[in-house]
């Protein structure tokens, strides 16, 4: 029992520093700085994308039911991050931007696909595509340079 | 602190995290064995609770419970932490162990089969039922004696998996190969798989909220079963299951699955019946650093 006791705390010291290890986009000292040269980094994936992929159509564009149902799944997979109005938040960049807002929807749905796993945003594939086709509509239909509430 | 000073703590923390506010949809796989190649998002902790009924021949039926603590380290990198127990009908009730579960993801981008890396540390009595995964020449009668029998064994094993999973058309494919070694010198390898097929009802998301919407509900089946170990590698001795599973997405951020579980041959559980609850909580890494007085 003592063998077990003894093991169950060190696991859960592990665990428990584990969550305080950084998290992708936590702040300190220089943030906005650190946080700037992020995003940036980000934004360069977007260049990233293979021919094939930005030359892909929204398959969605002309369904008018896209950008709502896109809100919705924004606010519910990507707001945390990216900020409710897409404005950006602590973990992830603006979404309003230039460098999102001139991409082509198929480089923006590469991204999503692909996530930037290394700079903390995950994959996510696990949308079915007509969702994540959803989700450009309705990235695609901020106000380029707008200053949204949330930023 | 003693075990159940420790549970104790724990069950607070579940509780706390119930009331903790939280914006994300988890968008869950129905599988329960199986894993498929998607790992929490970094900064978030997903609170799981998992029951399995199972029948026993030669015994008394049981019911095996766990609480999983799921956290995303970073995005390629997932950390769980497990509580394991059982209640076995006209016998008692134990506490059974722990596990220490990380995935890591190695490729940065998604390809046709995506691996991830599983490696588990497990401290755990010979009475643990929850049957989280099948190994070696795990079978049925291995579960029929005493728990007070069952619980003088000691269980220190290294379990490792290949995760391999894809996702075409809106179905998941997952294939996951096990690899356990107890770490006492004297016990071999041991090995077992679990392949699972999934789909949600609707691929295309409502353009209103909604609770019973099909893009929710996500459905799948999943097998898995031991494949001998080293010394006696095969299908002689092993038990398998057929698991058909449905996951409910609910958009107040809870996720809901139930599975039911069918033994293929002589030496399985003719049934097992596993339901399980989980909320994940956003941001609670920021969270804990906050608390500590640390960076945001």
């Amino acid at each position: 029992m003592k063998t077990r006791t003894a093991g169950l705390f060190v696991v859960v010291l592990l665990f428990g520093v584990s969550a305080l290890l950084p998290v992708e986009g936590r702040q300190s000292g220089s943030a906005a700085a650190q946080q700037s040269a992020k995003a940036e980094s980000v934004y360069a994936e977007i260049g990233k994308a293979p021919e094939k992929a930005r030359a892909k159509k929204n398959p969605l564009e002309k369904d008018r039911d896209a950008v709502t149902a896109g809100g919705i799944l924004f606010e519910q997979h990507c707001a945390e991050c990216h900020g409710e109005k897409g404005g950006g938040a602590k973990k992830g960049p603006s979404l309003r931007v230039e460098q999102v807002q001139t991409a082509e929807p198929g480089a923006i749905f590469w991204i999503l696909t692909n996530g930037v796993v290394r700079k903390g945003m995950p994959v996510w594939s696990k949308l079915p595509e007509p969702q994540r086709w959803q989700l450009v509509s309705f990235i695609k239909s901020f106000s380029p340079g707008e200053k949204p509430a949330d930023q | 602190m003693s075990i159940r000073k420790l549970l104790f703590a724990f069950v607070i923390f579940v509780f706390m995290g119930v009331l903790l506010p939280t914006r994300s949809n988890a968008q869950e796989s129905p599988y329960i064995v199986t894993y498929d190649h998607y790992l929490e998002e970094p900064g978030n902790l997903e609170i799981e609770y998992f029951s399995t009924f199972g029948t026993q021949r030669g015994g008394n039926d049981f019911h095996a419970y766990w609480a999983e603590f799921e956290y995303g380290v970073k995005a390629w990198w997932t950390t769980e932490f497990y509580l394991d127990g059982q209640s076995t009908f006209g016998d008692s009730t134990l506490f059974t162990g722990f596990r220490w579960e990380n995935r890591i993801r190695p490729l940065k981008r998604e390809h046709f089969i995506n691996p991830v890396v599983y490696l588990e540390y497990e401290n755990t009595s010979g009475a643990d039922k929850i049957l989280k995964e099948v190994e070696g020449h795990d079978v049925e009668s291995d579960y029929a004696a005493a728990n007070s029998a069952l619980r003088k064994e000691h269980d220190h094993e290294l379990e490792t998996k290949l995760l391999l999973s894809s996702t075409f058309k809106g179905w998941n494919f997952a294939e996951n190969t096990i690899a356990t070694k107890n770490l006492s010198p004297s016990n071999p390898w041991e090995f077992g798989y679990a392949i699972g097929a999934s789909r949600p009802l609707g691929l295309k998301a409502w353009a209103k909220r909604c609770s019973f919407c099909p893009q929710n509900f996500i459905a799948g089946v999943e097998m898995y079963g031991g494949l001998g170990d080293k010394q006696s590698f095969g299908l002689h001795d092993t038990s398998h299951y057929l698991a058909p599973a449905v996951a409910w997405n609910l958009p107040s951020d809870w996720t809901l699955r139930v599975s039911a579980g069918f033994g293929l041959n002589d030496n399985s559980h003719r049934f097992l019946l596993r339901w399980g609850v989980s909320r994940e909580i956003s941001g609670f890494g920021s969270m804990v650093s906050r608390i500590f007085g640390g960076r945001q």
